[in-house]
């Protein structure tokens, strides 16, 4: 499985990255790769969870997509950084907005993926 | 471009492994996600450290730094797990339980990587003392 983990883990962080140098454009301002990113890689996290609880996909597809691809396709690291960045921007505001938006949104959509797939 | 994204690649390959091994590694009997959280919070402090400590010196080839910062640290850490994990938390009833996994892993995650940061730029200045 751990594999499984790790190839799911490099297609997850390649399309991080590509949507990441995408939408990133503005050094001080709310980085939106970054949000887009967390906030769909959680709703289709729940899709899977869904389908994985219910035995509807098998073990690969949850460790491959699931663990693997969208584990590392969302991060939390990077968006720590960015958040620390803007921060020391002064720009509070935006700070605020990017924490408070990315964690509400991002649970909210986790729990429609939950409830979507059936 | 492409060499980048080969390298992103490669560093999310382990950095998916390495969070995937911490998991099973810290399991515990209570509800509370602490491999995530533990791989957050290291996440952070790495990222700060790390991505300072390239910004400042330019000593590190551009590839090895995307490898590293955005595929293994970015890859290691993850926000889709920890929405899931937050609203099983809330779904099970363990609504306080909840409220204090977010509220850890923002704050003690934000401080981390500022203290990444703060210790890769004294770093700095002991070096060019010397």
């Amino acid at each position: 499985m751990i594999w499984f983990v790790g190839l799911g883990g490099s297609l997850g962080a390649a399309a991080r990255f590509l949507l990441g140098t995408m939408l990133n454009k503005y050094q001080d301002q709310i980085p939106i790769g970054t949000w887009m990113v967390n906030v769909t890689g959680s709703f289709l996290l729940g899709g899977l969870a869904r389908l994985y609880l219910t035995n509807q996909v098998d073990d690969w597809v949850w460790f491959f997509w699931g663990v693997g691809f969208c584990g590392a396709y969302t991060t939390f690291s990077t968006f720590g950084y960015e958040t620390i960045h803007l921060i020391q921007s002064n720009q509070l505001k935006a700070a605020i907005i990017y924490v408070t938006s990315s964690v509400i949104v991002s649970v909210i959509v986790a729990a429609i993926g939950l409830s979507v797939f059936r | 471009m492409k060499i980048n994204l080969l390298f992103v690649m490669i560093g999310g390959f382990f950095g998916a492994i390495s969070r995937y091994v911490l998991g099973e590694w810290i399991q515990t009997d209570t509800v509370f996600p602490l491999g995530t959280l533990l791989a957050n919070l290291l996440g952070c402090f790495a990222m700060g450290w790390f991505l300072t400590f390239v910004g400042r010196r330019r000593i590190i080839r551009p590839e090895l730094t995307v490898m590293i910062g955005t595929g293994f640290i970015g890859s290691f850490t993850t926000f889709s797990t920890f929405s899931m994990e937050t609203i099983h938390l809330f779904q099970s009833d363990f609504i306080l339980l909840g409220i204090l996994y977010v509220l850890i892993t923002i704050i003690v995650g934000l401080l981390l990587a500022y203290f990444g940061r703060k210790v890769a730029l004294a770093n700095r200045k002991e070096g060019d003392s010397l």
